[in-house]
């Protein structure tokens, strides 16, 4: 059977705001205090009236602009109307002709073809989003529960054209679109906490005698997982597969199918049948005046954009000459973390050793003492400052590495730690590297001296005995660099 | 002329059940509103820009900023059914 996979997403996005968009209810996830952020407004009742925040509608822009958006010099307030219990109006206020941004895209990197993939959007629109039902599961239909505090939350939808051809790649596009909406702060995308959510429209284009014949959609709704995307998609392929070599159906035989996902089982389950397609009567809210934008306010969000993830990752491999893996490491972990090496990097002038630095000792002291970047007590200037004299040979690795700890042993005693204190630890404990070679000299002489037997061993060339004589060098001389000590001792002994 | 499918419809959509009566007499009525708008259709509107609102007016913002909220006693007020914490709705059937 020849057939491409093709896949469209859908994804929505809570932004990151104080209030909720129409209206002065705290946007807070607050699950365990239902119906305590709810006003007039975002509960429907009759007589009142939204009024847009301003704040949610510049993180659209920001976000529409960040995904290569056209941003609608002219763009308005729809009401999409349909019954369902966390749905107090009875509609939703959403955008329909006209949403603020339309024609992004989105590259991706997919690993196991190497590939760069472009995944075109349809577009960003700028909606709310509706409460929370919770259902009875005891099987004894008992009533659902509605809470009403996400009601009015700012929500953005993202729809994606079909241009993903594996799960992998949804997943892929998932996790860099949450990477890239975390470093423009413009939403937490807690998957955990709805605030990032998807659905995927999912289809086979089958390839027989010539033609190409396209399979009837199927949606699966509301995945809130990166696992979960992946194998839903995963599944649902399968499903629609064996389907076709059983059955086979063109699209517009049968109804589009809606099916939810069901983690614990590994499956997926029908939502709704043969349901006609859904009539949401879209017409103009009158209670919402249109938004217009110009050229300026456009430019001036977009100067608020930081670097994006992507832009970083190549920058860092082409620029610093970092690897790949490593770029990828330290971009992943936020923007906040990215910027601290940044400057790390700056200060000691060698992007491979900050890089190396950032991401084994500082991110392992981050690990055991669960701590975020932000509340490190060795501040990116102080570690670019230990690094500039390893970089500048003043200190070994080895050094540097005790000069970090005796760094940070001193934070825990509450000693702020300044760049001032790095010479004081230096002179302390001896660290600074000798480079008096005639020093060096006059130990390895002395070191050979009462090792004869060990030193005659490595002039017949069994260099393994080398080992024992630089350590006992290296015990005398704590500033010594280990390799210059090798290649003093060997040409001592064979030069 | 709305037919009686229409009427079936628009009556679905906006969860109304309505008698075999009442089904005629919307059917005539609606119909008569439909009549009566498409007087509408005679006008060219061919260079008028669509209109996205009855006012004049764009750009009317809040700053982003927390206002109290209701009493949660308070927003359960005029629910029919509560359990004090969340309004109470009859079993939601997923794949009805
Ligand atoms: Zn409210």
């Amino acid at each position: 059977m020849d057939y491409t996979t093709i896949i469209g997403l859908e994804v929505h996005v809570q932004l990151l705001t104080k209030s909720k968009i129409f209206c002065g209810c705290a946007n807070l996830f607050n699950p365990d205090n239902p119906n305590v952020q709810t006003c007039p407004v975002c509960l429907g009742l009759p007589g009142s009236l939204p009024v847009m925040n301003r704040k949610a509608f510049q993180l659209s822009v920001k976000t529409g602009l960040a995904l290569n958006c056209d941003i609608a010099s002219f763009t308005k307030w729809d009401r999409k109307q349909y019954y369902y219990p966390d749905l107090p109006k009875a509609y939703q206020i959403s955008q329909f002709d006209l949403p603020f941004s339309a024609d992004g895209w989105v590259d991706i990197e997919v690993p196991s073809t190497g590939e760069t993939r472009r995944v075109r959007l349809i577009r960003a629109h700028l909606e709310e989003d509706a409460g929370k039902n919770i259902h009875d599961e005891s099987g004894r239909g008992a009533d659902s529960r509605v809470d009403l505090n996400r009601t009015g939350t700012p929500l953005l939808e993202i729809v994606t054209q079909p241009d993903i051809r594996s799960a992998e790649e949804a997943r892929i596009f998932l996790e860099d679109l949450r990477l890239m909406l975390r470093y423009l702060a413009v939403s937490d995308c807690e998957m955990q906490e709805g605030s990032l959510r998807c659905d995927a429209n999912v289809n086979l284009h089958v390839e027989e005698n010539g033609e190409t014949i396209p399979t009837p959609i199927v949606e699966i709704k509301n995945l809130n997982s990166f696992r979960g995307v992946e194998a839903a998609i995963e599944h649902e392929l399968k499903k629609q597969v064996k389907a076709w070599q059983t059955d086979p159906r063109r699209m517009g035989e049968v109804p589009k199918t809606t099916v939810g996902w069901d983690a614990n089982r590994n499956a997926t389950f029908e939502q709704r049948g043969k349901e006609e397609a859904a009539d949401y009567r879209y017409f103009p809210d009158p209670d919402l005046c249109p938004v217009t934008i110009t050229q300026e306010e456009v430019d001036e969000i977009r100067s608020t954009i930081c670097e994006l993830p992507g832009v970083r990752r190549t920058r860092y491999v082409s620029e610093l000459g970092l690897t790949p893996y490593d770029a990828g490491v330290i971009v992943d972990q936020g923007a906040e973390f990215a910027s601290y090496f940044d400057e790390v990097c700056v200060t000691c002038g060698d992007g491979k050793q900050a890089a190396n630095w950032v991401t084994q000792d500082v991110q392992r002291e981050l690990n055991e003492r669960k701590l975020e970047i932000g509340e490190f007590p060795v501040s990116a200037p102080v570690l670019g400052a230990v690094l500039k004299k390893v970089v500048d040979g003043e200190l070994t690795i080895k050094s540097g590495r005790e000069v970090f700890a005796t760094l940070l042993s001193d934070a825990g005693d509450g000693t702020r730690i300044s760049a001032e204190r790095i010479d004081a630890i230096i002179a302390d404990k001896g660290l600074g590297k000798e480079q008096d070679t005639g020093k060096i000299d006059a130990v390895i002489q002395a070191v050979l001296d009462r090792n004869a037997a060990v030193a005659e061993d490595v002039r017949n060339g069994r260099m393994q005995a080398v080992g024992p004589l630089i350590g006992q060098v290296m015990r005398e001389l704590k500033g010594a660099d280990a390799k210059d000590v090798r290649q003093m001792i060997l040409d001592k002994l064979q030069g | 002329m709305l037919t009686r499918e229409d009427v079936e419809k628009v009556a679905g959509l906006a969860r109304l059940k309505l008698t075999e009566e009442e089904i005629s007499e919307m059917a005539d009525k609606l119909s008569q509103v439909i009549s009566y708008v498409t007087v509408l259709d005679e006008v060219d509107v061919s260079n008028v820009e669509p209109m996205a609102h009855v006012a004049d007016v764009a750009n009317i913002f809040r700053e982003d900023a927390v206002r109290e909220s209701l009493p949660r006693e308070a927003a359960l007020d005029n629910a029919p059914k509560s359990d004090g914490k969340y309004f109470l709705v009859p079993q939601i059937l997923e794949n009805a």
